[in-house]
């Protein structure tokens, strides 16, 4: 992984699900800041897969499980997507909180994922 | 979902200004219908993440693990059984009827007697619950150790709030 790719990651999926948070909270049902800013993190994530093929082939190898990584970032990658139909399906507000609830999971899983990837001891 | 019960059966659950927005928002009965969800819908978001990542980690422990360190072996049967009940329960949330709503009941008591059990055994008796200690992924211990720790303490939270929205949709049901 490129460390500060993960963390622009980490900070954009966290600030999205904050922001669908607040909207959601606020009434606001899912639109174009809120699938926008789930749709950010989409791509950076399937930025993220395209790191994560190429950097074991220049030698940036993980030092934990690269099965255990891609079941994370698979499950990282459809979790917008899975949220983003919700949110176009039902256009209320609890779609933006989805759409929150998605945002902050990857954050979370993007954190464990370069933990697998650079600090595992197995 | 397009069976649930009509919306005006949880009227006292509803916050006023989500009824107002869910009633200027009826474009279809159907829509209208599957809007009953509401709320729930976060809980059933939250719940298929947690199932999708317990059941996964699990799976993949059990391939990679299971076979040759004994010491692993509760840890990742918890993980597995408690990757289980996630589905259930997920399932039990989003599917209509008197049965689901009591198979959700069943789920999520039996996961908040499980967070709370297993919580307690990994606090007083660290060793049976850790796994090998060579093996970190493992020695993270299962979904519900130290109540959750590794998932940020939801473990714990989660059968809570289902509780309460189970209780809050229960006109539905006993009308039914």
């Amino acid at each position: 992984m490129i460390e500060w790719y993960t963390v622009v990651e980490v900070a954009v999926a966290a600030a999205a699900g904050v922001l669908c948070l607040v909207l959601g909270l606020f009434g606001v049902r899912p639109g174009d800041l809120s699938m926008g800013a789930t749709l950010l993190v989409e791509l950076l994530l399937l930025g993220q897969l395209g790191i994560a093929i190429v950097a074991p082939l220049v030698g940036n190898s993980p030092t934990g499980s690269l099965l255990e990584f891609y079941i994370y970032l698979v499950v990282a990658i459809l979790l917008p997507l899975l949220a983003g139909v919700w949110a176009l399906v039902e256009r209320d507000r609890w779609s933006t909180v989805v759409l929150a609830v998605a945002c902050l999971a990857i954050a979370v899983m993007v954190v464990r994922m370069n933990i697998i990837w650079t600090v595992q001891i197995a | 979902m397009s069976s649930a019960p009509q919306p005006e059966n949880r009227a006292p659950a509803v916050p006023p200004e989500a009824a107002a927005s869910a009633a200027a928002a009826t474009a279809t009965p159907h829509a209208r219908a599957r809007r009953s969800l509401g709320a729930g819908r976060v809980l059933i978001i939250v719940y298929a993440i947690l199932a999708i990542g317990a059941t996964s980690r699990a799976g993949y422990q059990f391939a990679a693990f299971f076979g040759q360190y004994p010491a692993a072996r509760l840890p990742i049967a918890l993980s597995a059984v408690s990757g289980v009940i996630y589905i259930v329960a997920t399932i039990a949330l989003v599917a209509p009827g008197r049965a689901w709503y009591r198979v959700a009941w069943v789920t999520i008591s039996f996961e908040l007697l499980g967070v709370l059990t297993i919580g307690t055994l990994s606090i007083l008796i660290p060793a049976v619950f850790a796994g090998p200690a060579n093996l970190p992924d493992v020695a993270d211990g299962t979904v519900w150790s130290t109540y959750g720790i590794g998932y940020l303490f939801i473990p714990v939270v989660l059968p809570v709030l289902g509780m309460l929205w189970l209780r809050s949709r229960r006109a539905h049901y006993s009308a039914a």
